[in-house]
């Protein structure tokens, strides 16, 4: 299985993001994405998932079930937990299991394996940030899918958690997954490839260096050639411009 | 657990909890009819005349009340994104949920409008008419309603835009479901002819708001 990203452009409110952004991930293989706020990391994920229009480029799957979109054979961790604080733990996980079609003999295993197996019936409003990250880790155990998309996927979680999250990584890679990852800083993969969308933005400090994901007003002060910086993949993983 | 089942067990869950919105529709509902009396006065043969408008008004608020929140709140804490990216189609997982919010919402105003009725000093082949109105009609404000709750996903104030977006088309099925209601109570025009006209608007709307409202979100999340 390989998944292949040729030239992709993204554009919000008729503002490119980033443009001409290639990258290619095969089974086993990890890929970190990342970039200053506001360089598309997330935007990227979600043009992957068709949650976004890919404005120019292409995005293929070879080795995938034809049947199936990109997007059904993906798992996406977002910023957002996609949990109902009314429903207890073990509910919310049995819900997106079903949603994707597995019926889920035990939920207890993947509660256990992230930590929560005590918690099954404690309403999700209770839990606090990083066990709600954790509660949605969960579902990327409950329901197998060959590839990971994860959006900042350690950003709330403590240092335990955090080398779970890793171990738990690197065992869907041995299974022959594949993860893309957008995050600041390392997530405990070694020997991930790396995709820089902003290598040649101008130094942090002009214009909208805290404009965020959606500050396409903030970005809207710095020069046009910085909203399109080239990114490409370094020659280290041997895998662009295929 | 098919996906369309897990959906509708979980959305009926939530909404039955607390917080989830299924009985303050009914209360509403009770609250405004109760009202009126106090406002009209205990003239028996008015009351009796304005009955069905009364009932009906009130379900068409009270079905309106928790609308907003319907796809908002999968909008919100991300939901929504997974659904899309699942493999049920977006019109019958929009369908599913409207079914969903008729069953905690609409299905209870059906079931205490008899009750209520009685307030209104409206005799038990009235009562039985009008909630025979009721149960087909409130489906199709559910699944109108639908298409304003699409449209007013991504908004902060997003009610006040539903009901401004919602309420103008549901005029027709108002005009209807009070005709029969008063066709069963007064006359002189028989039960069946506004009754049909009613059912077939329902049919229409079960039809094209799941549509409308799935092309909605799809553009909304773009």
């Amino acid at each position: 299985m390989r998944l292949t990203g040729v030239e992709l452009t993204c554009q919000r409110g008729e503002r490119d993001v980033f443009a001409g952004v290639s990258f290619a991930v095969a089974s086993g293989e990890a890929l970190t994405i990342g970039g200053r706020n506001g360089a598309g990391k997330s935007s990227l994920l979600r043009m992957i998932v068709g949650l976004l229009h890919i404005a120019a480029g292409r995005l293929t799957l070879e080795g995938g079930d034809p049947e199936l979109s990109i997007a059904e054979q993906a798992h996406y961790l977002g910023h957002k937990d996609a949990l109902k604080g009314s429903l207890s733990v073990a509910e919310n996980l049995r819900f997106w299991a079903g949603f994707f079609g597995v019926r889920l003999a035990d939920f207890r295993e993947p509660l256990e394996t992230v930590g929560l197996g005590a918690l099954a019936r404690l309403p999700a409003a209770y839990l606090s940030a990083g066990q709600r990250r954790r509660l949605s880790i969960a579902r990327l155990i409950a329901v197998p899918r060959p590839i990971w998309l994860l959006d900042e996927p350690t950003s709330t979680l403590d240092a335990a958690a955090q080398d779970r999250l890793a171990e738990l990584m690197r065992a869907h890679l041995a299974g022959g997954g594949l993860i893309l990852a957008a995050s600041h800083g390392p997530i405990g993969l070694s020997g991930a490839q790396q995709l820089r969308l902003d290598q040649t933005a101008p130094s942090p400090l002009v214009g909208g260096s805290w404009g965020g994901e959606s500050g396409g007003d903030a970005r809207a002060s710095t020069p046009a050639r910085d909203l399109t910086p080239p990114a490409t993949i370094p020659s280290s993983s041997g895998a662009a411009d295929e | 657990m098919t996906p369309l089942a897990a959906l509708l067990v979980r959305d009926m869950r939530i909404a039955l909890r607390v917080g989830g919105g299924a009985l303050m529709g009914v209360l509403f509902f009770l609250v405004v009819v109760t009202l009126i009396p106090f406002a009209v006065g205990p003239d028996l043969a008015l009351l009796k005349r304005i009955g069905p408008a009364i009932l009906w008004l009130a379900a068409l608020l009270a079905s309106l009340l928790a609308l907003d929140r319907l796809f908002a709140g999968d909008h919100d804490d991300g939901s929504l994104d997974l659904i899309l990216m699942g493999r049920a189609p977006l019109e019958l997982v929009v369908a599913i949920k409207g079914l969903a919010h008729w069953l905690t919402t609409g299905l209870p105003l059906v079931i205490c409008a008899p009750l209520i009725g009685l307030l209104l000093n409206l005799d038990l082949p009235a009562d039985a008419a009008l909630m025979l109105t009721l149960f087909v009609g409130t489906p199709a404000l559910t699944f109108i309603g639908l298409i304003g709750a699409a449209i007013a996903v991504t908004l902060r104030r997003g009610g006040l835009l539903l009901a401004v977006i919602v309420l103008p088309l549901t005029v027709p099925i108002l005009i209807f479901g009070v005709a029969a209601a008063n066709a069963a109570v007064t006359g002189p025009i028989p039960f069946g002819t506004p009754f049909t006209i009613l059912c077939a608007l329902t049919l229409a709307s079960l039809v094209v708001g799941p549509f409308a409202a799935a092309a909605a979100l799809r553009q909304e999340m773009e």
